[in-house]
């Protein structure tokens, strides 16, 4: 890795009652790079991208972005985005207001400069002809598309995706590789959570293995 | 036709009282409804067990015996209220605690990942209630809101024993006066207007809420 580092986990350690779950992971993401965080079921890959989003606490270990300690609970700076693996669109705004409800509320962008950027995502995306559907409208893969926009709207340094091919089929799984890495030409740094070692194969540039610990 | 033009003035003006304590404990009832589903979705355990206390007295005893204890019994210990102004506080407090379990109800159905959604696109909580969890909670929760206000146009007769000049007691005024049915009649006919004129409006609310599912 010769790109400066994008994120930094340091001893992160996390039990749930008294089962450990993390114990003492430390990981290291350049910038631009895709790191896929493979694991066997159960071995706390879900539970290492919650504390990286501030969802979870830890017990111990710290975080650095850019090399600069960062709190991950402190959603205000839009740093780090997140694509669930249920999506979680607000079901009571379209596809615009869904992509367009934070860059408005958070970051107070005018409202000409957002309607620029939604239009590339938009396009980008190809979800143009869906801007105004609610999401129970969408096919999966929409809704995934969409989710992304929402996050990629903000523009973070960080995109963090939880099984992003679960509800995919092969079509759709090829076309978010793609988008994978025309971001990751965007210089932003990926961090794939993922059962699918073949999708992760064809993706990341590199693999962590939480079971192994190792890096 | 002649008696029922002469009686009419009595039982309109007994329908608007009727009318006005419907309204003014809507406006009340709701936002402390609100209020209280907060509160008893809280952190603060000892706000949380007065709270659950609180609905339970209100939803376990009669509404009856509340308009009561506050306007015939609270004097006794020096308490007086006047007659609409008893009548208001005990329809308020007795329908916020009904309104209050309702949006409790509606803000355990939205998802905590809602919530975690907005939180982590940087949205405070109070955005976050503002623009995602409300509307969400908004929808869920107007039926069991429509039903709750046909109840309260209903229950609103009960300030009869208030001495309260609504629209009950304009009607049994009269038929004990002129020893006839009618006055009955048309109050029974009146009540079903009301509680029409809301149904349809209940009916447009949630059907202007179908845009998503
Ligand atoms: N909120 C919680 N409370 C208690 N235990 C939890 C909680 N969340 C996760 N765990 C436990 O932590 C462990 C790791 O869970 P996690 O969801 O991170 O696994 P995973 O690697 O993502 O698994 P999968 O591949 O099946 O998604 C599991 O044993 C799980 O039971
Ligand atoms: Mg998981």
């Amino acid at each position: 890795m010769n790109n400066p580092t994008a994120l930094q986990l340091i001893d992160v350690t996390k039990s749930f009652a008294h089962k450990k779950v993390l114990d003492g992971v430390n990981l290291q993401v350049g910038v631009g790079e895709i790191l896929s965080i493979v694991g066997p079921s159960g071995v706390g890959k879900t539970t290492l991208l919650r504390t990286i989003l501030g969802l979870e606490t830890v017990d111990q270990g710290q975080f650095k972005v850019n090399n600069q300690a960062f709190n991950p609970k402190d959603h205000s700076q839009n740093k780090i985005g997140i694509v669930f693996q249920d999506f979680r669109l607000f079901p009571n705004l379209t596809v615009l207001q869904n992509i367009m409800l934070a860059p408005l509320r958070v970051q107070k962008v005018p409202h000409d400069k957002v309607d620029g950027d939604v239009q590339q995502l938009l396009n980008l995306l190809q979800l143009e002809e869906q801007k105004d559907y609610y999401p129970f409208q969408l096919s999966g893969g929409q809704k995934q598309r969409v989710a992304i926009a929402r996050a990629l709207i903000l523009r973070p340094q960080i995109l963090c995706y939880d099984e992003p091919t679960s509800a995919l089929d092969a079509q759709n799984k090829s076309q978010v590789s793609e988008l994978l890495r025309t971001f990751k030409e965007r210089q932003i740094t990926q961090l794939v959570v993922t059962h699918d070692l073949e999708f992760a194969h064809e993706v990341s540039d590199r693999m962590f293995n939480l079971g192994e610990q190792t890096q | 036709m002649k008696y029922i033009s002469e009686i009419m003035p009595s039982l309109l003006s007994g329908t608007k009282v009727t009318v006005e304590l419907f309204v003014i404990t809507l406006l009340l009832a709701i936002p402390i409804g609100i209020l209280l589903a907060l509160g008893l979705r809280s952190r603060f355990r000892l706000l949380k067990i007065i709270l659950e206390a609180y609905v339970w007295l209100m939803r376990g005893t009669p509404l009856l015996l509340q308009l009561i204890f506050i306007f015939y019994g609270l004097p006794t210990i020096g308490i007086v209220f006047e007659r609409f102004v008893a009548a208001v506080i005990a329809f308020v407090l007795n329908y916020a605690a009904y309104f209050a379990e309702i949006f409790r109800g509606g803000l355990q159905s939205v998802s905590q990942e809602q919530s975690e959604a907005a939180a982590l696109l940087g949205l405070s909580k109070q955005q976050a209630f503002r623009f995602v969890i409300m509307p969400q909670v908004v929808k869920i929760v107007l039926p069991s809101m429509g039903n709750e206000v046909i109840n309260l146009v209903k229950d609103s007769s009960l300030v009869y024993v208030l001495g309260i000049g609504d629209l009950l007691r304009a009607g049994n005024v009269a038929t004990a006066r002129d020893v006839t049915l009618v006055p009955l009649v048309l109050v029974g006919i009146i009540y079903l207007l009301l509680t029409g004129i809301l149904t349809y409006i209940q009916n447009k609310i949630e059907r202007g809420f179908s845009y998503y599912e």
